[in-house]
C-alpha cells in the first residue's frame, strides 16, 4: 500500500515513455556504493483496517483520567464541538502556505482574523500569523528584542521550565547571554530584578500567570523595565485574559504565549500554539508570517502575505527568523474558538477557571498538612504542601483523577471550567481518605 | 467577503459552558480586565457558516493537482485524521505519570525505528515543530559536537547558493557565518568551490540532496568525504527525502545529522501552512546532544520547545509509516519519481526544462528564453494555471535558475492528472505566443484578481480596526 493510484500497466507506460527500463534505471545518479540494495528493515505494509487496529493498541495502551487537575503548560479546557469539526474541513486541512492569494483567500482572511482576535485579546497593535509554541515564542520575542548595544536577555525563574531552557538554547545559538532572576515568594524577586537591569540587557520575560499559578506584579515590572531602557515581553495565557488585564495594559511591548487553551487538545504536547504580538513601533522586527489587507486589480478587498522582506526567502542569512512553516491549522483552530466563545464566553470560561481552582484551594487546604505553599493572588494554578505526595497522587489516579504535578515546592494544582463541583470534591475527598490513613 | 467581526451581532453568543457551580472569586482591580476584547459575538450556525464560506475558498490537495515543489503535496490519508483524534492520544497529558503514556512512547518509539531505518540514523528527536525548526536543532548538534571537543574555530557553515532559505537563516541563528558558494550550472555542488571554501574554521555543510532543482547529487560520497577531511560535519535537509526512501539513505552518503518533514515525505496534512513536524536523526557520536524537555526528562540538554514535540503530527507520521511499510516506501519514492520524469517528458518541447536530464521527484522549468520571445513570465504562466483549478508551482525558487518553475506532482497523481496537466501547460505556451495578452492580467476566473502586494507593504493593514462610532 502506497497510496499510489497507477496501476502496473500504467507504471510500465510511464516507465518507457522516460526511456526507463525499470525503476532502478531513473536512480543511475546516485553512486553505486550508497545504494540501500536491500528490503528495508521493517515490516510489512498494512491494510487500513488493520492499522486502524494497530494504532488504537497504542492509544488503549495510555491511561486517560476523566478529570484532570494538572496544567503546568498543558491545559484540559472544554472544546466545543464546532471547534472540532471546522478545522478538521478538507480544503483548510490539506492545502499549505497561501502563497498564491488567488486561491488562498479563504486562509489568508482566517489568518487575517486570527491576528486581530490575537491583537484583541493582548491589546496590541499586530500580531503574526502563529510560531511554534509558547515557548519558542518566548525565544523569538527575546531575539527580537536584541539590538548591537543590548544582547543580553533576562528571564524570570517563574516562567515554565521548559521556556527557560527553549529561550537559553536559542540564546546559546546565537552566543548570548540570559541571565534568571531568582523567584521569592512564588513570584519574580523585584529587588533582584532591579539589581540585574541595566544598560546591556535588551528584555525581560515574565509570565502572567507564572508557573506556579502566581500572578505577577506586571505593571511595577514593565516600568522598571522601561526604566533601564528595555523591552518588557509578556508571557500571557490566552483564556486568562477573559479576565486579567492585557499584556498592553501591563505595559509590555511584545506579547507571546502558548494558545493551546484556545481549543487545541492536550495531545502529549501538541500541535500547540505560539502566539506573537507587539506595538506598532515593532511590527518589522516580528519575525514569522504575517497576512495583510490590500486591494486586487478591480479594487476589491483581499488578502496576502505581507511584509516578506524580513522573512528567510527573501533576506537569507539576515532574516529575522528562519521559520517557514508554522502552525496555522491551530491559528485557525483558535480563531474559531474565540469566535465561538465571544467576549462573554471567553470571560465565563477565564473566570469559571479562576473560581474552580479557588474552590479546590479551599477545600484542600481544610485538609491537615495540605497548605499554600505561595502567599499572593493566583489564577488557575496553585502549589500545595502535600503529604505522602506519591501515595496520594495515585490513589487520585485509580479514581480517575490526574492530579496536581508534582514540583519542587509542592503539587502544582489546575483547575479549570471542564471540571465539576462534584468532581473536585471527589477528589478532595479521596485526599481525605489518604491522608487520614 | 465580509470578515467576521462585520457579521457580529451584539449580544448574539452560543450557550457552550454551564452555570458556574462553585462560589465566584473577584480579582484584586490591580489585575482585572476593564475593556472586553472586541471578539466576534456569533451565534454557531453564525461561526459555521463563516468558516464554510471561508473553506469554500481554499484550495487543497483534496481539490486538484497541487505540484508545489520542495512542498510534497501529497494525498494525505483519512485514517491518519482519526487516528489523530482517538481521545488515546488526543487526550493524554504531556506530564501524565509514565505508566499511563506508555503508548504514546510506544508511538514515538515506532516513528524512531522506521525513520532511522529510511534515513540510516542511529537516534532521533520529535521536539521541532517544523523542517526549519528541524535545522535549527540540527545546527546546534554540530555546534554543540564542536564545542565539546572545544574546537572554537570552527565558525562557517557552509551553505550552496541553490539551498533553501530557511537554511542560511538557521545557521545564522546558531550563531554560525554562512559561507555561500556558487553551484556548478547543473545545480549540484561545486567540487572546486567547496574545496576553496573548507578549512580549519568549516563547521559544516548544510545540503539538500536531491538538490533544490531535483537532481541527486552525483558526487555526494565526494562532498561529505571532503567536509569530515576537514573536520566538518554533515547536515542533510530533509525536504526532498520523498525521492530516495529505501532506495538511498542520508546515513550511507556520509550525512551526520538530518531533519524529515514529516508534513512532506510522510504525508501528514500541511494544515494552511502548519504544524509540520521536523523529526531529526543524527549519527550515535551526536546524540548525547539531541534535546529534550525539562519538565518531561530532566534538565542538562537543549530544547527548542515545550514538551515532545507536535506528538499528534507524529501519530499520523506513524499511521502512514506502518500502512506503507517496507514495500510501500519505496513503491511510494520510485513513483514519485517515475511522476516527476513522465511529466517532465510530457511538458518538454514546450517550456524549456533548466536541466535536460532524468529528476528526481520534482524538476524546474526556466522561462527565461520564453519570456524574452513572449514576454509571458513564470508568474503570469503560473496565475494563468489558476483558471484551470491548478495550483501553481513554485515560483522563482531556488534563486540559481531565472524564472523558474519548479513542479513536484508525488506519487499519488495518477497518469491522467499529468497528463491533463501536461496538456495545459503545452496549451499556455501556445497561447503566450498566440495571444499573451490575457496571461499578464491572469487569473480571470479566481476567488480575486492580482493582489497589490506592493501596496500591502507600503500601507501594511494588518488587523481589522472597529470602525469609529
Ligand atoms: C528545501 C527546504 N528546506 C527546508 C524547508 C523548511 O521546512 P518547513 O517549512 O517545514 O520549516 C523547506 C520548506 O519548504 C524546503 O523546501
Amino acid at each position: 500500500m502506497s497510496y499510489v493510484p497507477s496501476t502496473g500497466d500504467q507504471r510500465k507506460e510511464m516507465l518507457a515513455a522516460v526511456g526507463a527500463a525499470d525503476y532502478a534505471d531513473l536512480y543511475k545518479d546516485v553512486p553505486a556504493e550508497a545504494l540501500l540494495n536491500r528490503p528495508l528493515d521493517l515490516p510489512e505494509g498494512m491494510s487500513e483496517l488493520e492499522v486502524g487496529k494497530a494504532m488504537s493498541a497504542m492509544a488503549a495502551k495510555n491511561v486517560l483520567f476523566p478529570t484532570v487537575l494538572r496544567g503546568a503548560g498543558a491545559y484540559d479546557h472544554y472544546i466545543p464541538a464546532v471547534v472540532k469539526s471546522i478545522p478538521n474541513k478538507e480544503e483548510f486541512l490539506t492545502a499549505y502556505t497561501p502563497y498564491q492569494a488567488e486561491m488562498s483567500q479563504g486562509v489568508l482572511q482566517s489568518i487575517f482574523e486570527y491576528q486581530t482576535m490575537i491583537c484583541e485579546i493582548t491589546g496590541m497593535d499586530v500580531s503574526n500569523a502563529s510560531v511554534y509554541d509558547g515557548a519558542s515564542a518566548a525565544a523569538e520575542a527575546a531575539a527580537m528584542c536584541r539590538d548591537r548595544k543590548r544582547r543580553v536577555t533576562l528571564i524570570s525563574a517563574s516562567s515554565h521550565p521548559d521556556t527557560i531552557n527553549t529561550v537559553r538554547t536559542y540564546c546559546y545559538g546565537t552566543g548570548d547571554e540570559l541571565r534568571v532572576v531568582p523567584v521569592k515568594d512564588g513570584r519574580t524577586d523585584l529587588e533582584a530584578l532591579k539589581e540585574m537591569l541595566g544598560a546591556d540587557i535588551a528584555s525581560f520575560y515574565v509570565q502572567q500567570p507564572n508557573f506556579y499559578g502566581q500572578l505577577e506584579e506586571v505593571e511595577e515590572i514593565a516600568g522598571l523595565v522601561h526604566e533601564a531602557g528595555a523591552m518588557f515581553v509578556m508571557g500571557a495565557n490566552p483564556i486568562s485574559l477573559g479576565i486579567l488585564k492585557s499584556p498592553r495594559e501591563c505595559g509590555a511591548d511584545v506579547a507571546v504565549g502558548e494558545g493551546q487553551p484556545l481549543g487545541m487538545p492536550i495531545g502529549y504536547g501538541g500541535p500547540y500554539l505560539g502566539f506573537m504580538a507587539t506595538t506598532a513601533k515593532n511590527m518589522r522586527k516580528l519575525p514569522g508570517r504575517i497576512v495583510g489587507e490590500t486591494v486586487d486589480d478591480k479594487g476589491e478587498r483581499c488578502y496576502v502575505l505581507s511584509l516578506q522582506a524580513r522573512e528567510q526567502h527573501i533576506r537569507r542569512e539576515k532574516a529575522s527568523s528562519n521559520i517557514c512553516s508554522n502552525e496555522a491549522l491551530c491559528a485557525l483552530t483558535a480563531g474559531v474558538y474565540l469566535a465561538t466563545m465571544g467576549p462573554e464566553g471567553l470571560k465565563e470560561a477565564a473566570s469559571q477557571c479562576m473560581a474552580k481552582a479557588h474552590y479546590l484551594a479551599k477545600e484542600l487546604t481544610k485538609i491537615e498538612g495540605v497548605d499554600l505553599v505561595f502567599t499572593g493572588e493566583y489564577f488557575h494554578e496553585f502549589v500545595t504542601t502535600l503529604p505522602k505526595q506519591d501515595e496520594v497522587l495515585k490513589a487520585l489516579e485509580d479514581a480517575g483523577i490526574l492530579g496536581g504535578f508534582p514540583v519542587k515546592e509542592g503539587v502544582l494544582w489546575c483547575a479549570t471550567e471542564k471540571v465539576s463541583k462534584c468532581e473536585l470534591d471527589r477528589a478532595v475527598s479521596v485526599v481525605k481518605e489518604v491522608l487520614a490513613k | 467577503m465580509k470578515l467576521i467581526f462585520e457579521k457580529s451581532v451584539a449580544g448574539r453568543h452560543s450557550d457552550i459552558l454551564p452555570k458556574c457551580d462553585v462560589e465566584p472569586v473577584e480579582l484584586s482591580a490591580r489585575f482585572a480586565r476593564t475593556d472586553a476584547p472586541a471578539l466576534p459575538e456569533m451565534a454557531e450556525v453564525d461561526v459555521a457558516r463563516h468558516y464554510t464560506e471561508l473553506n469554500d475558498r481554499v484550495h487543497g490537495v483534496n481539490c486538484g493537482f497541487y505540484p508545489l515543489g520542495s512542498c510534497t503535496m501529497k494525498y494525505n490519508p483519512r485514517i491518519d485524521e482519526d487516528m489523530a483524534a482517538l481521545p488515546g492520544f488526543a487526550g493524554v497529558h504531556p506530564l501524565a505519570p509514565d505508566y499511563a503514556t506508555e503508548g504514546c512512547r510506544e508511538v514515538l518509539e515506532t516513528a524512531k525505528k522506521y525513520l532511522c531505518e529510511v534515513s540510516g540514523m542511529d537516534d532521533m528527536t520529535f521536539q521541532p515543530a517544523a523542517g526549519a525548526h528541524g535545522e535549527f536543532t540540527g545546527v546546534l548538534l554540530i555546534k554543540q559536537y564542536h564545542d565539546a571537543r572545544g574546537d572554537k574555530k570552527r565558525t562557517k557553515i557552509i551553505v550552496p547558493d541553490s539551498a533553501h532559505g530557511t537554511n542560511p537563516a538557521t545557521a545564522a541563528m546558531c550563531g554560525f557565518e554562512v559561507v555561500n558558494i556558487d553551484s556548478a550550472p547543473d545545480g549540484c555542488v561545486d567540487l572546486e568551490a567547496l574545496k576553496n571554501a573548507l578549512g580549519e574554521d568549516t563547521a559544516g555543510l548544510m545540503l539538500t540532496n536531491p538538490n533544490t532543482v531535483g537532481i541527486f547529487d552525483p558526487n555526494i560520497l565526494e562532498i561529505t568525504r571532503l567536509v569530515h577531511e576537514a573536520g566538518g560535519l554533515c547536515y542533510y535537509d530533509g525536504a526532498n527525502l520523498n525521492a530516495i526512501m529505501g532506495v538511498v539513505r542520508p546515513g550511507d552518503m556520509g550525512f551526520d545529522c538530518v531533519h524529515m518533514n514529516l508534513h512532506k515525505t510522510f504525508a501528514t496534512p500541511h494544515g494552511g501552512g502548519g504544524p509540520g513536524a521536523g523529526a531529526v536523526g543524527c549519527k550515535d557520536f551526536l546524540k548525547e546532544f539531541l534535546p529534550r524537555s525539562v519538565v518531561m526528562d530532566g534538565e542538562g540538554r537543549i530544547q527548542v520547545r515545550s514538551f515532545a514535540g507536535n506528538f499528534l503530527v507524529t501519530v499520523r507520521a506513524v499511521t502512514y509509516l506502518l500502512t506503507l511499510g517496507r514495500e510501500g516506501i519505496p513503491e511510494a519514492s520510485q513513483n514519485a519519481v517515475l511522476n516527476a520524469n513522465y511529466l517532465m517528458r510530457a511538458i518538454q518541447g514546450s517550456f524549456d526544462l533548466a536541466f535536460d536530464r532524468t529528476c528526481m521527484h520534482e524538476f524546474v522549468l526556466d522561462l527565461s528564453e520564453y519570456k524574452k520571445e513572449t514576454g509571458v513570465s513564470a508568474l503570469d504562466v503560473a496565475k494563468s494555471l489558476i483558471d484551470y483549478g491548478m495550483h501553481p508551482p513554485t515560483m522563482y525558487f531556488p534563486l540559481i535558475v531565472h524564472e523558474a518553475l519548479m513542479l513536484e506532482p508525488t506519487e499519488t497523481e495518477s497518469k491522467e492528472t499529468l497528463d491533463e496537466a501536461a496538456a495545459i501547460f503545452r496549451k499556455l505556451y501556445e497561447l503566450g505566443k498566440t495571444d499573451p495578452e490575457p496571461m499578464h492580467a491572469a487569473p480571470h476566473h479566481a476567488q480575486i484578481g492580482r493582489p497589490d502586494e506592493v501596496g500591502a507593504a507600503r500601507h501594511p493593514v494588518l488587523r481589522w480596526q472597529k470602525p469609529e462610532e
